[in-house]
């Protein structure tokens, strides 16, 4: 078959490029090329170095809020060996949950809201769609993974329609800074620094706290947890908890740079976050903040380069690559499945 | 008749830093009931996982009819943990997928049953049945390979009828009763058309009766398929009835080889095996 | 005798259908909506079909369908699109001269072929989706479960992004997408009118995955679907029956995916999003997955009541002067997903479970409520 195929669209061309030259002999015919792209000259590879400092600065920040986002996606993975399919979507609706919050409050009080609802809204989608679904089979539960992101993305069209909506600007946090010849908002400094805190923190509370030594041993061997008293329930709660509260934060870094949130607005950034948590090593928390970092980086620097379509497929090239080459991602453990 | 089917030449299997089989060397005679015994964690299965594909051994070759099916050398990162006694110094490689084994004619049975559970006993037969088949995919689909395909449903009719188990020709494996599962696994196993079957713990939870039986049904089917058998079993009496040559196995290493007196009455055996018993 | 009985239904069903889509296709001016659900129902049961072949057939979770669709999509729009169009279609960045000279030679080749030339199209597009299936799956197959479908999303997008390029523009038209696509073609000289072409097609592309779902190989795809250990050890190649069963239900995506570009008359690289790929998700999960027969019925009920019988959860309802609260644009999908979850959740088996559709059991069944009711009575 594939022979065949290649057959095909290696016969074709010369064919066709044949008949045309015999029929209409037309003066010359251009090479098999394909067009320039207009925003990409030779000029531009040349950046200068405050140009590349600048793209990296703002690459730094996108990942960031990718980082946060992926070490929800990790979180839960490590415990439920679930990809969260509807973890974008959460963060989606922390985009809009910040709209409404700011319109009626004070933006200290909009963003205890925003992260409170965030939370409340990720434990109810493992209640309700995840927890029922706990002995199914491992493809029942990813539907249902999917078909939650399905409803949030629809419920978010059908409430707050697919136009754009701008996201209000907080006080502080779009003030310009000039260093040198380098400028960046503040929100672009507090985001890698406020990552690094939040999974400082987070790593304490996980090789800390009896919880976190809780959600170590789950995310190690599921059943031997539940047969050692471990709570599941309540720690399956405390990680989804976790992961829909850094969501939240991302969300709201991400979407003051970006000033609008739309229902789709979750998906892409979903998927690149999960790919950026495989790219580290799934279950591990650094892992993920390395990956959202690399991926963040190379994707600020790929639109910049003009290659912006790229840029989205590019997350999944490295997927892609990255599964075939080294499956456990850059830390993650060897884990040798029982014949 | 005493012409060796199977053969293992210093096997040993380490994963990380344990070594789960060390150094094991078996020679399988044709038409024999060979049997690898152990406690618990002996590393039997391991050992069989290795010899049929399922895992690539760390150190050792695995010769089956007169063709080397896997052999392995400690390699990059194993080189420097490799725990095993044996050192090899012959560094050559030979990987094949168990499915290849499979068809090369050696099939198994699996320790917790591993039957298709949806679909029913008689496609379970024909689906083993399905490793010979020498029409492609759109040859089959649009079925013409009709002598071919009746070919197949007869013979796996035919050996349902052998095994007794065509009354429930049509009804779903997983709703067979625990003891015929067992033997629709090993029908399954037979339908590959192996010269060697290797049976991963045949008795196991099943009552001294019905092990009495099995023993029957083993030493039948070998006759009637003139097979080899290869298997690990805890029961002590059916492995001590039937086979001819018996291998221990503890800790991952062999302990003791012979006949079933011979074994019976090494003392390494009795401190190994009937000492864990008495605890 | 069942049997027998069987077959005389199964005949003038089959009868009725035909006569009932001839009439349709005189009559096609009064029932436009019927026409265009039918039609874009039996396209999205093809690619229904082709993806239960490998999520409920083989186990392999994939969510690529939307990328293969779409190179069907492109590669049967770019072939028959008219040479008389083309420079409408490209007005922004011009055509490819390769393009422009395949399409002359068409032009310029016998009618006859000309006539076959739409599903010549269709072949190769399910060819080309098929050959880069199988280069892929080397790759992508070797993954499990979730990792598997991450992938294959993920190669849909890249396929996405290969198309809405601008470095490909003279060949995809970029973002701008193909327009100007015919309609479908007529088959065997006219007697066969174009509304039936989809159908036809979309038949026999069922047929032969049935045929290959109850061959030896189906068996084997089953087999790795229940227990891959057990099935390697009986002897079954993993790696060959994955990428057999990948690349035919690429194949057939790819059919689908030119059959939906000959219907929209119009594609862009936005139509073969995730959307798409979740939707027919839906159509899967909803007719059951492992069955064919569910995954076509549901495919009709899917896209009849988002087309057609839900549209009104999308219009305000007024009863008087009293509007209906709730009823306004995209409320339809909120229902839509709200059904999905009821299926994920509670009824699990969807319309079929792993059944095919049979007489025995619809007539039991009206037999059943029949007798029940009489009881009651």
């Amino acid at each position: 078959m594939v022979s065949l195929v290649s057959f095909f669209f290696l016969i074709a061309p010369v064919v066709c490029t044949c008949y045309y030259h015999v029929t209409f002999n037309p003066i010359e015919i251009e090479p098999f090329s394909f067009t320039e792209n207009t925003t990409f000259g030779y000029g531009e590879l040349l950046m200068s170095m405050t140009t590349i400092l600048q793209h990296c600065l703002t690459g730094i920040s996108l990942g960031g809020a990718y980082a946060l986002i992926a070490i929800g996606y990790t979180l839960v993975y490590g415990i439920l060996r679930l990809i969260n399919f509807a973890h974008g979507d959460i963060f989606m609706m922390a985009g809009y949950f910040m709209i409404f919050a700011l319109a009626s409050f004070p933006w200290p009080v909009a963003i205890i809201i925003t992260l409170v609802v965030t939370t409340v809204m990720g434990i109810g989608i493992e209640k309700f769609a995840y927890k029922p679904l706990r002995n199914a089979p491992r493809m029942s539960i990813m539907i249902s993974a999917i078909g939650v992101s399905y409803l949030l993305q629809n419920l978010s069209t059908y409430i707050f329609t697919a136009i754009p909506r701008g996201y209000p600007e907080l006080p502080y946090l779009k003030r310009i800074f000039r260093i040198g010849e380098l400028s960046a908002s503040f929100v672009t400094i507090l985001t890698p620094i406020l990552t690094i805190i939040l999974v400082i923190i987070l790593m304490i509370l996980v090789n800390k706290t009896k919880t976190g030594m809780a959600m170590r041993a789950v995310s190690k061997d599921f059943e031997t947890a539940k047969l050692m008293g471990i709570n599941i329930d309540r720690i399956v709660s405390v990680t989804f908890a976790i992961g829909s509260l850094l969501a939240g934060v991302g969300s709201i870094l991400y979407f003051t740079d970006r000033m609008s949130v739309t229902p789709f607005s979750g998906t892409l950034p979903g998927l690149k976050c999960f790919v950026a948590a495989v790219f580290g090593g799934i279950g591990n928390i650094p892992g993920a903040v390395v990956g959202g970092f690399f991926i963040g980086i190379v994707e600020t620097l790929l639109i910049a380069l003009g290659y912006s379509t790229f840029s989205d497929a590019f997350t999944f090239l490295l997927l892609i690559i990255m599964l075939l080459i080294k499956p456990t991602g850059l830390f993650g453990e060897k884990n040798v499945e029982k014949v | 008749m005493n012409n060796i089917l199977l053969k293992t030449e210093h096997i040993t299997m380490q994963f990380g830093g344990v070594v789960a089989v060390d150094d094991l060397n078996i020679e399988i005679p044709e038409g024999r009931i060979t049997a690898l015994i152990g406690p618990n964690g002996a590393g039997k299965t391991t050992a069989f996982n290795v010899i049929t594909g399922g895992y690539q051994p760390t150190n050792g070759k695995v010769t089956f009819d007169g063709q080397v099916i896997g052999e392995n050398y400690p390699r990059s990162k194993m080189k420097k943990i490799y725990n095993g006694t044996y050192r090899t110094l012959n560094e050559h490689q030979v990987i094949n997928t168990p499915d290849k084994i499979t068809r090369l004619g050696m099939a198994r049975t699996f320790q917790n049953i591993r039957l298709f559970k949806d679909l029913t006993v008689f496609e379970n037969v024909l689906i083993a049945k399905h490793c010979h088949i020498k029409a492609g995919m759109l040859r089959s689909a649009f079925r013409l390979n009709k002598a071919e395909e009746l070919m197949m449903n007869q013979e796996a009719d035919k050996l349902l009828h052998t095994i007794d188990l065509h009354m429930h020709r049509d009804e779903k494996a997983s709703s067979l009763p625990y003891g015929k599962q067992r033997k629709l696994e090993i029908a399954r196993a037979l339908a590959t058309g192996p010269k060697l079957l290797l049976l991963d713990e045949p008795a196991a939870g099943m009552n001294p009766k019905e092990t009495e039986e099995l023993a029957l049904f083993i030493q039948e089917i070998k006759e009637s398929f003139s097979l080899t058998i290869f298997l690990i079993e805890h029961h002590m009496d059916l492995v001590m009835n039937i086979s001819d040559k018996i291998y221990v196995l503890d800790y991952g290493k062999t302990i003791a080889q012979g006949s079933a007196n011979e074994v019976q009455n090494d003392p390494a055996v009795i401190m190994a095996y009937l000492g864990v018993e008495e605890e | 005798m069942n049997s027998k009985r069987n077959t005389l239904l199964t005949t003038i069903s089959f009868v009725l259908a035909i006569v009932f889509l001839y009439w349709l296709s005189a009559n096609r001016l009064q029932h436009g909506m019927l026409v265009s659900v039918l039609q874009k129902g039996v396209i999205f049961a093809l690619v229904a079909v082709s993806m239960n072949l490998l999520n409920g057939f083989t186990g392999l979770f994939s969510l690529g369908q939307a990328g293969f669709m779409s190179i069907g999509a492109y590669t049967t729009a770019i072939l028959i699109i008219p040479v008389k169009s083309l420079d409408g279609v490209y007005y922004m960045n011009g055509v490819h001269p390769f393009i422009r000279a395949m399409k002359m030679l068409i032009a310029d080749s016998p009618a006859f072929i000309q006539s076959v030339f739409p599903f010549i199209a269709l072949l190769l597009g399910g060819l080309l989706a098929a050959g880069i299936a199988a280069i892929v799956g080397v790759a992508v197959l070797r993954l499990k479960s979730d990792y598997l479908a991450i992938a294959t999303l993920g190669l849909s997008e890249i396929v996405r992004a290969i198309f809405s390029s601008p470095n490909f523009d003279q060949i995809t038209n970029g973002s701008y997408g193909l327009n100007k696509i015919p309609n479908f073609p007529e088959m065997a000289w006219g007697l066969i009118p174009s509304l039936l072409t989809p159908f036809i097609v979309v038949g026999v592309c069922i047929a032969f995955i049935l045929l290959l779902i109850n061959s030896s190989y189906g068996r084997a795809f089953k087999a790795i679907r229940e227990d891959e250990i057990a099935a390697e050890a009986m002897g079954i190649n993993l790696f060959k029956h994955k990428s057999m069963s990948f690349v035919v239900s690429s194949f057939f995506s790819a059919i689908a995916g030119g059959l939906l570009a000959m219907y929209m008359r119009s594609i862009e690289a936005k139509t073969f999003s995730i959307p798409l790929t979740y939707d027919i998700l839906l159509i899967v999960v909803i007719g059951g997955i492992g069955s064919v027969s569910g995954s076509i019925i549901s495919a009709f009920l899917v896209t009849a009541a988002k087309e057609w019988w839900l549209r009104f959860f999308d219009q305000p309802l007024f009863f008087g002067d009293w509007q209906v609260p709730l009823f306004r644009t995209g409320f339809r999908m909120v229902i839509f997903s709200i059904l999905l979850m009821v299926v994920v959740l509670v009824y699990r088996k969807g319309l079929m479970g792993s059944n095919e559709f049979s007489w025995d059991r619809l007539l039991g069944r009206f037999k059943r409520t029949g007798k029940s009711e009489g009881g009651r009575a």
